[in-house]
């Protein structure tokens, strides 16, 4: 009987945190789409399409998915040089946004869970601040 | 015959350029442009603007924040300037010289800066000297109130008319609601200013009650570019709509060019911000992109330099990457040509003292056209 309360409780403990974690998931990507709209939008689009030969597409990127921590540099430190995305070489400048770690969190959440993208692992600004340049 | 066929073609031609403008206008491609491109300054990230000394070196701004002074093939960095606040398109933007450098040594700059008591940052412009390769004599001419730590919309450009006064621009800053259409407060609005940063006492909202009096036009969204016309005097603007809308203006006093009441674009999303494009009492653009380019720097060509291209405008795209060669008739555009396509995001462009057209380019530098003999 003690054992099944236990294990009844681990349960509900598990099933709480993700719960939790997935309301919080979902609070960053709201606030991630108000950071895209304000930072992102004017060059990667609305559906992040990008522009062709100019501005690397975010939706469906294969540089995004396996970089994980490369684009959060990107976004946190600019990004610059050749950059292969989906097969075509992009060589722009993207400069550091100034944003804060939060919102750099935010938006990475809201660009890896949209138009396609999926991730298992919430990006934190605890992890976004681990992060220092190259 | 053959004139005939000339004939018949040339009237073609004209009742196509003399008609409405299309909604969706095509750029030409040049293929026998009469220059060739060198690389002047090189190693640049966001040369956002630049200015010639007259001794042939030249100032440029670099968006994280630096000014640097190209001289003799050197790139020297300029101290003690003012710390910008780096936050999505701000940073140091625009940078323009004195009508009467050789006499008085001012230099102009406008950037994004955190002054004042809130959170964030909004645009400024600022004079000052230049000594022993330091800025001094600093003086902060405008603040446009209040902070925000929006990313967008700061301008911003430099320009002075012929009877020295400066005009400057300020974007929006990501509040098209609040901001362009109201004269009491900043943003979204084309300012002129003595050159000591006074204001002009025929200033058109200098009798309105609580309006930024500095406001010399309104109902903009976001100019990048201020050129002052070689033959009228008169400064055009050219601004960045949203999706598709982006504009060439000639800025008249007190007038309101209707952002966001009216527009030739559309939301990022797709959605419409207004079903007007014109509206009593509001500019007309003289020129639209759809869809957009992405203008940054305008200048005129005034030079015989480059063959049948005296009287042209050139603008730089952002988004296209190249630069394009606006033909003019008077206010009109007669032909559109894109010109150095490939080599990246045309930040700005000037005439030099010398004639020659320059381009600045970010993650290149800086391009001189030099003519074709």
């Amino acid at each position: 009987m003690k054992f099944f309360l236990l294990f009844y409780l681990a349960l509900i403990t598990i099933f709480f945190s993700f719960f939790h974690q997935d309301k919080e998931l979902e609070k960053s990507i709201q606030r991630g789409s108000e950071v895209y709209a304000d930072f992102c939008v004017t060059c990667h689009l609305t559906e992040g399409e990008g522009v062709k030969n100019a501005f690397p597409p975010l939706a469906k990127s294969d540089y995004l998915s396996k970089n994980r921590e490369e684009s959060i540099k990107g976004i946190k430190y600019g990004q610059k040089g050749e950059l292969i995305v989906n097969g075509v070489t992009y060589n722009g400048t993207m400069p550091p946004m100034g944003l804060e770690d939060d919102e750099i969190a935010d938006v990475m959440n809201y660009i890896v869970n949209s138009w396609g993208n999926t991730s298992t692992k919430m990006v934190t600004p605890e992890e976004v601040a681990t992060l220092t340049d190259k | 015959m053959k004139n005939s066929i000339i004939n018949l073609y040339l009237i073609v031609v004209t009742l196509n350029f003399s008609c409405a403008q299309e909604a969706e206008n095509k750029a030409t491609i040049s293929l026998n442009a009469p220059f060739s491109d060198e690389l002047f300054v090189d190693n640049l990230q966001i040369p956002w603007g630049m200015a010639f000394l007259p001794d042939g070196s030249m100032l440029i701004t670099e968006k994280e924040g630096k000014i640097i002074h190209f001289l003799e093939g050197k790139k020297i960095i300029i101290s003690n300037v003012p710390e910008v606040y780096q936050r999505g398109q701000g940073g140091l933007l625009d940078i323009a010289l004195h009508p009467k450098y050789k006499e008085n040594g001012w230099i102009y700059f406008t950037f994004s800066s955190e002054e004042g008591e809130e959170k964030g940052g909004n645009t400024a412009l600022m004079r000052a000297k230049l000594k022993d390769n330091a800025l001094v004599d600093k003086e902060l001419l405008y603040k446009a109130t209040p902070n925000t730590t929006k990313g967008q919309h700061f301008g911003s450009r430099i320009a002075f008319d012929d009877d020295g006064y400066l005009y400057f621009s300020v974007g929006e800053r990501g509040e098209r609601d609040i901001n362009p259409q109201d004269i009491t407060r900043d943003g979204g609005k084309i300012y002129r200013l003595n050159d000591d940063g006074t204001i002009p006492s025929d200033n058109p909202f200098v009798n309105s009650d609580g309006a930024k009096t500095a406001i010399y036009s309104y109902g903009h969204r976001n100019p990048q570019g201020l050129a002052k016309h070689p033959e009228t005097g008169k400064i055009w603007d050219n601004e960045h709509g949203p999706q598709g809308g982006d504009e060439i203006n000639v800025i008249k006093k007190g007038a309101n060019y209707g952002w966001p009441v009216i527009t030739y674009g559309i939301n990022y999303s797709g959605t419409p911000i207004t079903d007007k494009t014109e509206m009593e009492g509001m500019e007309q653009p003289i020129h639209y992109w759809v869809p957009s380019i992405a203008p940054s720097g305008m200048a005129f060509i005034t030079s015989d330099n480059y063959k049948g291209m005296k009287g042209d405008l050139l603008v730089g795209s952002l988004k296209f990457q190249y630069l394009e060669r606006l033909v003019m008739n008077g206010t009109k555009v007669v032909k559109r040509e894109k010109l150095l396509q490939n080599l990246g995001r045309v930040r700005d462009v000037k005439e030099g003292p010398d004639g020659l057209i320059y381009v600045a380019i970010e993650g290149k530098g800086i391009y001189k056209l030099v003519p074709k003999k």
